[in-house]
């Protein structure tokens, strides 16, 4: 165990951050990692019931590399970590973290910074070079295709391939990573660290087709014929829309992802014409949403320049302290800011948006209200617009960042005529993620609708044993 | 007898009366010079009416447990009374009488009466006659219950043949007819052939017994009654079963013992004496002795096998003595100050058999000789006295029979492994160094010794394979089930600091029968462990009685007197092999000239097989060891070493069972050794388990290269050698093996091996009978085809390429929760969901923790977790009975104040007491402030106050503040173990509250030194009954088969209520051994107990609680259905309270506060009254909706109601498959009788001595006026004083009344207990005697004992007070003229006392007080003490060597003029209100105290010897020694430091300021 009195004898040490004038005038990762990890590990106490271990969606067994971490096993700190997370490196940096959230110094005090061990490990794994292919000792013979290669996808793709399946891996764009490639600004996640894991994917076996849309590029039909089991990670990709008087009269308000894509597509080199850049130069920019997705389009903005930054959330502002006797070890509401909101914004809470305007076709102000949120006979909130309380924001850029509805319809899903949830997903339980045609699997955001990284790893690695299991009667694969 | 008694009920459900035990009040009268006469016979009936209270009555209070009396064959009365029945007698000695027990069916009869008649005709004697023996069931006052299966007694006697060559030759005929005519009427397949009995057949001795309270026997037997009938001995037995059904041939005497104890180790006993039949061989028996098998028939009580042993010893040519001193050696490996000489015996005889192990004092006599003898450790008392007239009178205890003090020349005691012989015929008394001296000269033993021992390390040293590298040895670890926790938890800290690590709280995972994955073989197997009948060891301690010493190899003919060619014999110091011990063992013959062979069989076989070929392996390894035993191989090793991908391993401990077993019913076990070299032992409980079913060595190579590869990875500390790693490790087993021993009782390693000291759960009976043969499993389980597939599945991780084993190990999750690990009850999730509920008062959250409790689908952790409801005429929920009545039912654990946290524990009493419920102090006492109500109406009393075996704060206030006094029998998380309270968590107000210094570690002894046995146990619920007359008195036993009868005599010792906990309730700090492996499942002992008291009409009388790992509502109806009145709540009341199972209780930095003393981690504590509160109403509504579905509209018409239960087929896995639990559903007949706490018990206060007591202290009671009481006691005269100590706390306090306010001059021998909890103010003053237990609890009272003037005696010569005195003493003076026993102010924590000698153990765990020893002390003084203070004069100037050293340094007394230059300005105030007030400090002037002491001493005694050392004061003085405990020292230093440091604070203010 860590040291038994180490929660006591030191304190958390967070990220340190490049100063915010030096960072937002580039789009590389400016968070730097505290030295002395080793401290860090010695928080921890062991805890008989490790309650981050649960709270971590792939179980990352937390507790024992927080202990080798202080006692300077980094490599074995490594393996134990690779045992439940393919891609630490991933969530080493945007993860949410649940884990210290539920970690139980967070109780009394503040929590292990068990994210910043986590990158610290995988960070310290690949600068050893001790991250390697690890390819299967016998094939299985057997074929399976992965639809989307986002975490969830990538994540099945790996551990299918090391027990011996030929992994095709299709993605839409031109580049694979899904969502963390185009979704996620570079300052926050530099796209190197998508391309080392897939190098080291692609010599365990792994076969990467980008720019190929299935149900566009390649019917979904041929994908059933070529494979013997076809796994569905395409993500929920249908964005949750606005539809308010103005919506679709005015150009300037767009989805985030459409904004967020071009940007790093541009950092990443490609040709963008002007005309289909959406840039926040000197613009009023509105986020609309007060979620992650929210925080990246401020962020993005305050690099192009923008005259300013306002996001709007329906919600009411949650507590700065929530009453963890309540919520503790759960993941909280509570006032959270991060460093894109911390680069400068307006954060505006409990504000409906009720019409946008504009002149010349391009939208200048929006309309708002202040809304009450109250909880009926049943527990349910409900909001009530506060009568009188209307004004008005400027606004050159609307972004509309309010998460996601479902997988995107058209094409594949309507092609194979899957089935579907109430909400829209794609159905397939957690135990076997067999969706209602044979040989089809599917997971990740796909099947459970918008959701962390972190939770389409968990998926993808479990629906690698299901479908191991589907096709070899048996599997070896951990859940 | 092979069979039960028709008179008992049958096996049913989960009773078995196998499982009864028993112990009692033993004595004799004997005259020295072997004159017979009637006189003698009444004088053993009326030591038997003495001990009345040491025996105990049923359900109906004349129906007795059995009692009888042995004499010497009263050939006289025989020769006056046979003549009419036509029977001629020969001369005396040239016949024997058989006392037959017959059937009452007559044609049965006659045909067991032509049997024995044919049979003697058979053997060649002569049929003489039989004779009725008259008997008087009706002025016996016999009850129905006992008529009903009263036997027809008759005596048959028997002619000598002209072929007995002497009367020796006749009583081995006897003996023989005997034998052989038992088995012949077995043969015939009677229903009531059990009713046939031979309760003694020999031409020396008769036994005239039965099913009697001890005043009946003589009522019953008109014999006893006639003058004629005439002896010079007379040995009788009282017996306290803790049965209700003891049947008239279990009452002692048996043919030749009486005995008061418990034989631990009786399975291996048997099984070792039935493995010699090949081996045996007797010049003296000749031919008979094949017929005299099973020499020791299955299912008779440990004494009749005893019994049993003795007399074949004896009938082969053995002395009674030396028979004694083979079966119950006392403890020689460790003492050093034993003669050479005897040593040799000792050890010579350890290879001829292992010891009958327990607490035992065994009376014997074969009609010509009568002595008793004492275990090793003296746990049973045992006091003789010895009279000008020759006669000599032993029993448990002083006072039974009225003898004039000034005929009385010596009062003495048995002591530990001591004997005590008079030889009727010599006409004298041989004392135990005579015996003994005699008998180990008797042969050359030393002699012999040098020539046949081996020890093992002298041998040449071997080389050893080396351990393989890091990946190979992973797979092998996975092959044997190694998880991560195994080397983290387990493996590591003992390789680290040679013991094994502590855990904290409760086991909530699943049985491995009920666990979905594959589980170690041991993990079926829970130990056992002594609770109430017998007492377990403390191994530290008292290790000098522990012994590891293992003999490997062939044992000699047990009847093998020849010493010309003795047998080689094998011995290791402990039974822990090294890879080159076993090398050494391995080539053995090369250093023996081939005397021994060994040879190794694989236990292995190839893989491909599979599961399936695991039987096919067993019956080959089987025939293997049988083949090679027949071969002369003398020693074999089965190896699992072969184990790689193509060969699978047999689990270990079932290839040794499965061989030691199948050597065993060929006769062959005892000519060859048992050695298994394992991988799959790695902690305590695997070589536990591996012992205790046969083997005799152990090396666990896999263990060893375990560790050599966490060091060659850094993962041990680089100062660790690989030679210090095995060190350490096999000294953490050892340890371990002690402990887990001792928690049975059990002091040695061969007589554990083979003991089977286990119950499988979980184990199919088919199963257990061929491979585990004799070992108790009560509800069925897996058989081979699930344990062989479970190495099967453990054989394909380890090879197989399953991702997550191909470079680590398993995760385990058995210590900590893992996803990926074992199932627990709670987990992450269940804590979230139940602590939001109880802060949010949220019902529907509450509601959601049940149900995942409740619902065990998929993840079967608990036996109830596989029931089910029957359906029932559900009401509506409005007619069941209100939640705030069932909340009355609940009860919160018991939790020391020091283990958590005042805020914590005041917490959980504040919420009982809204409730109603009621909480518990734990064992660590209560603050005084608690008992006052609090401004708000709230109180932290906790109503239910702990006695446990520390006794820590336990004072007559403490007690007077009680509604129930619950004395802590064990602990489910560490059951028959004590417990340590490290000095760092002995802060201030703990430290206050325990009586005991701050900073100083305490520790609590595994047993209480009070309770030995039943009847001990009886009078401490006595004792403390008297203490508190309106508090009902608990007894809490853990589950273990057999608790029921256990908890049958509990309830005959009159306690109003028992607790049944589980093996998985929680601890502050446990080994972890003992949290895993020890106990059962509260469901089993519930139900059994619940079985068994109905069964004895006994269940109305008690209230039954239950407890362990309650969680849910459902829990609470589970429990009341298997028939608990109440239920306890420990681990989960805590959670309300905020605790989040962080398992770290024992590192004191819990964070929230709960479990720690950390001014800090305290100040975390968040939980509140309210919390709890809604906890206990959430639990009580569940219980209501269930009780509305199943239609009961009161909580006390489910309990017992077993119909409504079944078990939950649907949610059973490929192991849970073969549980039958209907055992526990059993429901049976009750006649009539309760079935819940409707009864209450009879304590019998009214007729008490301390009725009158209180009466004449009325002024003193009531208005502080002194009063003088002047009185006769007897040795019925239990707890005198106590009740009186009781009025007074209840009034004043512990400040009680004002000294001598209330003086008793007393007369006589006082009953056990004298002066229990005696509060302030009052004294009692006794010119007689006291037996044990005097000044147990002392709270301030004084006791002066001396004997009268009448008495010629010397005081300082003699016995005057029994065991265990001043056990407990908190505060007051005690004076003795005379000498103590054993165990002399054990766990005294304030208490002064002065005594002229003490026995062995003397302040043993003492922590506070001041002890004066004006005499020689018994071994281990000091032993764990530590505090307070003890000095001892030591004239030889050896006490050095008697004294436990580990704790404690000595000091000479400084003189009087270097005590006061130390003392300097510092002016010791001695002497405060005329009491003796000793404060220990460091420069304390030790002349001064010890004067003053002996000087009180002299005035309340009138001590000669006091006198005479005062008289030449300054020669005594400097051959006093001061005994002080290092930590004390310590303690007091820092202490006065700090005082010193405020001092001169205070004094540089005061400065400053002026």
């Amino acid at each position: 165990m860590g040291k038994p009195t180490g929660f006591k004898e030191y304190s958390r040490e967070n990220l340190s951050y490049a100063p915010v004038a030096d960072r937002i005038v580039h789009y590389n990762e400016f968070s730097k990692l505290p030295t002395d990890m080793a401290t860090q590990g010695a928080r921890c106490m062991d805890c008989g019931i490790p309650f981050c271990h649960n709270g971590c969606p792939v179980n990352n067994i937390i507790p024992d590399w927080n202990d080798l971490v202080y006692h300077g096993k980094w490599r074995e700190a490594l393996d134990v970590l690779h045992s439940t997370n393919n891609f630490p490196e991933f969530t080493g940096r945007i993860c949410p973290a649940p884990c210290e959230e539920a970690c139980t110094v967070n109780l009394i005090g503040d929590a292990v910074s068990i994210k910043n061990i986590e990158l610290s490990i995988i960070e310290k794994g690949w600068q050893e070079d001790w991250i390697t292919p690890q390819p299967p000792e016998h094939k299985s013979g057997k074929k399976v295709a992965i639809v989307g290669s986002g975490p969830a996808g990538l994540a099945c793709a790996q551990q299918l391939a090391r027990v011996g399946h030929d992994v095709v891996v299709y993605e839409k764009e031109n580049r694979v990573g899904g969502l963390m490639r185009y979704g996620i600004p570079n300052f926050k996640f530099e796209k190197h660290i998508i391309d080392r894991r897939i190098a080291q994917m692609r010599g365990e076996g792994v076969n990467f087709m980008a720019d190929t849309h299935i149900g566009v590029d390649l019917s979904s039909k041929d994908l059933l014929n070529k494979y013997d089991a076809v796994v569905l990670t395409g993500g929920a990709e249908k964005p949750r829309d606005l539809p308010i008087e103005g919506r679709n009269e005015y150009s300037g308000i767009h989805y985030a992802m459409e904004f967020l894509t071009k940007n790093t597509k541009r950092v990443l080199g490609d040709e963008i014409a002007d005309q289909d850049f959406i840039s926040a130069k000197d613009k009023h920019v509105v986020v609309i949403g007060g979620g992650d997705t929210g925080s990246d389009c401020i962020g993005t903005s305050n690099r192009h320049g923008a005259a300013s930054v306002t996001q709007l959330e329906i919600m009411p502002a949650p507590p700065e302290i929530p009453n963890k006797l309540t919520t503790w070890p759960n993941w909280p509401m509570k006032m959270r800011t991060s460093t894109s909101q911390d680069e400068g914004c307006e954060r505006d809470f409990a504000v409906t948006t009720k019409r946008f305007a504009g002149e010349n076709g391009k939208v200048t102000t929006i309309e708002c209200a202040r809304v009450d949120w109250s909880q009926d006979e049943k527990s349910q909130w409900q909001m009530k617009e506060i009568a009188g309380s209307e004004f008005t924001l400027k606004a050159d850029l609307v972004l509309l960042a309010m998460g996601f509805v479902h997988p995107v319809h058209e094409g594949m899903i309507e092609e194979l005529e899957v089935e579907k949830d109430a909400r829209g997903n794609v159905a397939a339980n957690t135990e076997d993620y067999k969706t209602s045609l044979d040989k089809v699997f599917a997971a990740g955001d796909m099947r459970r609708g918008q959701s962390l990284v972190v939770w389409a790893i968990r998926e993808g690695r479990q629906a690698a044993r299901a479908v191991d299991t589907y096709l070899m009667g048996s599997s070896n694969l951990p859940r | 007898m092979s069979q039960l008694p028709l008179s008992a009920p049958k096996k049913q459900g989960l009773y078995d009366p196998a499982h009864e035990h028993d112990a009692c009040g033993v004595g004799f009268v004997a005259h020295i010079k072997n004159q017979k006469s009637h006189d003698i016979v009444e004088k053993g009936l009326e030591i038997l009416h003495r001990l009345t209270h040491r025996g105990a009555a049923g359900a109906d209070p004349r129906e007795g447990d059995g009692a009888g009396i042995l004499l010497q064959i009263p050939d006289a009365f025989f020769r006056a009374v046979t003549p009419d029945l036509g029977i001629e007698l020969p001369a005396e000695g040239e016949y024997g009488v058989g006392m037959v027990f017959m059937p009452q069916d007559e044609s049965h009869r006659q045909a067991c009466e032509k049997i024995v008649e044919q049979v003697i005709e058979d053997e060649g004697q002569v049929f003489l006659g039989w004779r009725d023996v008259p008997c008087d069931a009706v002025r016996a006052d016999l009850p129905e219950s006992v008529t009903i299966c009263e036997p027809v007694i008759r005596q048959v006697f028997v002619g000598q043949a002209k072929t007995c060559i002497d009367q020796d030759a006749l009583e081995r005929k006897l003996y023989v007819i005997r034998r052989v005519a038992r088995n012949r009427i077995d043969a015939l397949g009677f229903e009531d052939e059990a009713n046939f009995y031979f309760a003694s057949m020999s031409s020396l001795t008769i036994v005239y017994k039965g099913m009697f309270l001890s005043h009946q026997v003589g009522a019953y037997y008109e014999d006893l009654r006639d003058a004629r009938m005439t002896s010079a001995l007379a040995l009788v037995h009282q017996r306290f079963s803790t049965n209700t059904f003891p049947a008239w041939e279990l009452a002692h005497p048996f043919r030749m013992i009486a005995h008061n104890g418990e034989i631990n180790t009786v399975r291996g006993n048997i099984n070792w004496m039935n493995a010699r039949r090949h081996s045996m061989k007797s010049e003296l028996l000749g031919d008979d002795l094949d017929k005299l098998w099973p020499v020791i028939a299955e299912g008779q009580s440990d004494t009749a096998c005893f019994d049993n042993a003795i007399e074949l010893l004896t009938m082969g040519g053995y002395s009674l003595a030396h028979a004694a001193m083979l079966l119950v050696p006392e403890a020689w490996a460790g003492n050093q100050s034993m003669d050479e000489t005897r040593r040799a015996f000792y050890e010579h005889h350890a290879a001829l058999m292992e010891p009958w192990d327990g607490p035992a004092a065994v009376a014997f006599t074969d009609g010509r000789q009568i002595g008793a003898t004492l275990d090793r450790n003296g746990l049973r008392p045992a006091r003789y006295l010895i009279t000008d007239d020759d006669l000599v009178v032993m029993g448990s205890e002083m006072g039974v029979l009225n003898i004039p003090e000034e005929k009385i020349v010596k009062k003495w005691r048995l002591q530990p492994g001591k004997m005590f012989l008079i030889d009727l015929k010599e006409g004298r008394i041989i004392d135990d160094a005579e015996i003994k001296e005699q008998l180990s000269n008797e042969k050359p033993y030393q002699k012999i010794l040098a020539k046949t021992q081996i020890q093992l390390e002298t041998l040449p040293e071997e080389v050893a394979p080396m351990a393989p590298e890091h990946d190979a040895l992973l797979n092998k670890q996975q092959a044997f089930g190694y998880s991560q926790e195994d080397l983290k938890f387990l493996m590591t800290p003992m390789a680290i600091s040679g013991q094994e690590a502590t855990g904290s709280m409760g086991n909530d995972n699943p049985l491995a029968v009920l666990s979905n994955r594959s589980k170690h073989l041991s993990n079926y197997f829970r130990q056992l462990f002594a609770q109430v009948t017998n007492p377990p060891i403390d191994p530290i301690r008292e290790e000098m009685v522990m012994s590891l010493t293992s003999i490997i190899g062939p044992n000699p003919n047990l009847f093998s007197l020849d010493t010309d060619e003795p047998q080689m014999r094998l011995e290791v110091h402990q039974p822990i092999l090294t890879n080159i011990d076993l090398e050494k063992v391995r080539h053995i013959e090369r250093y023996t000239d081939g005397k021994f062979r060994t040879t190794t069989l694989s236990m292995c076989y190839t893989a491909d097989q599979g599961a399936v070929g695991m039987e096919n392996a067993l019956n080959k390894l089987c025939d293997a060891a049988e083949k090679a035993v027949n071969e002369h191989y003398n020693i074999v090793i089965l190896s699992d070493r072969e184990v790689d991908a193509d060969h699978m391993a047999i689990p270990a401990l079932l290839a040794t069972s499965a061989v030691h077993q199948h050597l065993i019913n060929k006769g062959l076990r005892t000519e060859t050794g048992l050695v298994i070299e394992t991988g799959s032992a790695r902690e305590v409980h695997h070589f536990a388990t591996l012992a205790g079913y046969g083997a005799e060595a152990i090396n666990p190579y896999l263990a060893f290269e375990t560790l050599f590869d966490l060091q060659r990875n850094g993962e041990l500390p680089e100062e660790l050698t690989l030679e210090e790693i095995k060190i350490r490790y096999v000294k953490a087993i050892d340890k371990g093996i002690f402990k887990v021993m001792s928690k049975m009782g059990i002091s040695t390693y061969q007589s554990y091996c083979g003991a089977q000291i286990f119950e499988a759960i979980g184990l199919a009976s088919g199963f257990i009978e061929k491979y585990f043969t004799g070992t108790a499993s009560q509800i069925e389980g897996v058989g081979l085809s699930e344990i062989s597939e479970e190495a099967a599945r453990l054989h394909r991780d380890a090879f197989g390429h399953a991702q997550i084993y191909k470079n680590a190990l398993d995760v385990g999750g058995d210590y900590a929760w893992r996803v990926r690990g074992e199932e627990h009850l709670l987990g992450p999730e269940t804590i979230a969901k139940i602590q939001h509920a109880v802060r949010t008062n949220n019902y529907g959250l509450y509601k959601e923790y049940a149900d995942h409790i409740n619902d065990q689908a998929g993840r079967l952790t608990t036996l109830r977790g596989l029931f089910k409801f029957n359906k029932g005429h559900s009401i509506s929920i409005d007619e069941v009975e209100s939640a705030e009545n069932i909340v009355k039912r609940f009860v919160t654990g018991a939790m020391s104040f020091g283990s958590i946290s005042h805020e914590a524990h005041s917490t959980l009493a504040i919420a009982m007491n809204r409730l109603g419920g009621k909480s518990n102090t734990g064992e660590g006492g209560e603050e005084v402030e608690r008992f006052t109500p609090m401004a708000n109406g709230d109180s932290m009393r906790s109503a239910i106050k702990q006695v446990a075996s520390g006794r820590f704060g336990v004072t007559s206030e403490y007690l007077a503040n009680a509604d129930q006094i619950q004395i802590k029998v064990a602990q489910g998380a560490k059951p028959g173990e004590g417990g340590q309270l490290p000095g760092h968590k002995v802060d201030q107000r703990i430290g206050r509250v325990r009586h005991s210094t701050p900073g100083v570690g305490l520790i609590s002894p595994p047993p209480h030194h009070d309770i030995y046995s039943i009847e001990d146990l009886a009078q401490l619920i006595f004792d403390l009954k008297n203490t508190n007359t309106d508090a009902d008195i608990s007894v809490k036993l853990v589950s273990e088969v057999g608790v029921g009868t256990i908890a049958a005599g509990v309830v005959k010792a009159h306690a109003d209520h028992v607790v049944i906990a589980g093996h998985d309730g929680g601890t502050g700090a446990s080994p972890l051994t003992s949290i895993k492996h020890a106990g059962s499942p509260w469901e089993l002992g519930l139900a059994e107990t619940q079985q068994t008291l109905v069964l004895n009409r006994l269940r109305g009388r008690t209230r039954l609680q239950a407890d362990g790992q309650m969680r849910t509502g459902r829990d609470v109806i589970i429990a009341g259905l298997l028939g608990a009145d109440e239920v306890a709540f420990g681990t989960i009341a805590l959670i309300a309270e905020g605790c989040i199972m962080m398992r770290k209780c024992h590192l004191n930095t819990c964070p929230v506060g709960v479990a720690t003393q950390d001014p800090e981690l305290r100040k975390k504590f968040v939980g509140t009254p309210e919390d709890v509160v809604n906890f206990f109403m959430f639990v009580a509504e569940e219980t209501r909706e269930i009780m509305a579905k199943l239609g009961f509209r009161t909580f006390n018409e489910l309990i017992g109601r077993t119909d409504m239960l079944d078990t939950n087929d649907a949610i059973r896995h490929w192991k849970s498959q073969g549980l039958d639990l209907s055992p526990m559903f059993h429901k049976p007949e009750t006649s009539g009788g309760a079935i819940y706490h409707c009864e209450t018990q009879d304590h019998g206060l009214e007729a008490l001595i301390d009725n009158q007591l209180i009466e004449q202290a009325k002024p003193a009671l009531e208005e502080k006026k002194p009063v003088l009481i002047d009185i006769d006691v007897c040795n019925a005269d239990r707890s005198f004083g106590t009740m009186l100590s009781g009025k007074v706390a209840k009034k004043y306090g512990i400040q009680g009344l004002p000294e001598d306010s209330i003086v008793i001059k007393a007369k006589g021998t006082a009953g056990q207990s004298l002066g229990a909890w005696l509060a302030r103010g009052v004294t009692i003053d006794l010119a007689g005697e006291g037996n044990d237990y005097v000044g147990k609890g002392l709270s301030g009272g004084r006791i002066s004992i001396y004997p009268p003037k009448e008495t010629p005696i010397k005081a300082d010569e003699n016995i005057i007070v029994g065991n265990t005195v001043l056990f407990g003493a908190i505060a007051g003076e005690c004076y003795f003229n005379g000498i103590g026993g054993e165990r002399f102010a054990v766990r005294n924590s304030g208490a002064v006392a002065v005594v002229e000698g003490v026995g062995d153990h003397g302040c043993e765990y003492m922590t506070g007080g001041t002890v004066v020893v004006l005499g020689e002390t018994g071994r281990n003084f000091a032993a764990g003490m530590s505090g307070g203070i003890a000095y001892v004069l030591d004239e030889t100037g050896d006490f050095e060597n008697r004294c436990n050293m580990a704790q404690v340094a000595l000091e000479p007394i400084a003189s009087e003029s270097d005590a006061l230059e130390a003392l300097d300005h510092q002016g010791a105030d001695l002497e405060t209100h005329g009491r003796v007030d000793i404060k220990h400090t460091l420069s304390q002037d030790d002349q001064k105290i010890l004067r003053t002491l002996i000087e009180r001493h002299v005035h309340y005694t009138n001590s000669a010897r006091g006198k005479s050392i005062l008289d030449d004061w300054d020669a005594y003085l400097p051959q006093f020694t001061k005994v002080m405990p290092v930590d004390y020292k310590r303690a007091l230093a820092e202490m006065e430091a700090e005082l010193k440091v405020k001092h001169n604070v205070k004094a540089g203010k005061e400065h400053a300021n002026g």
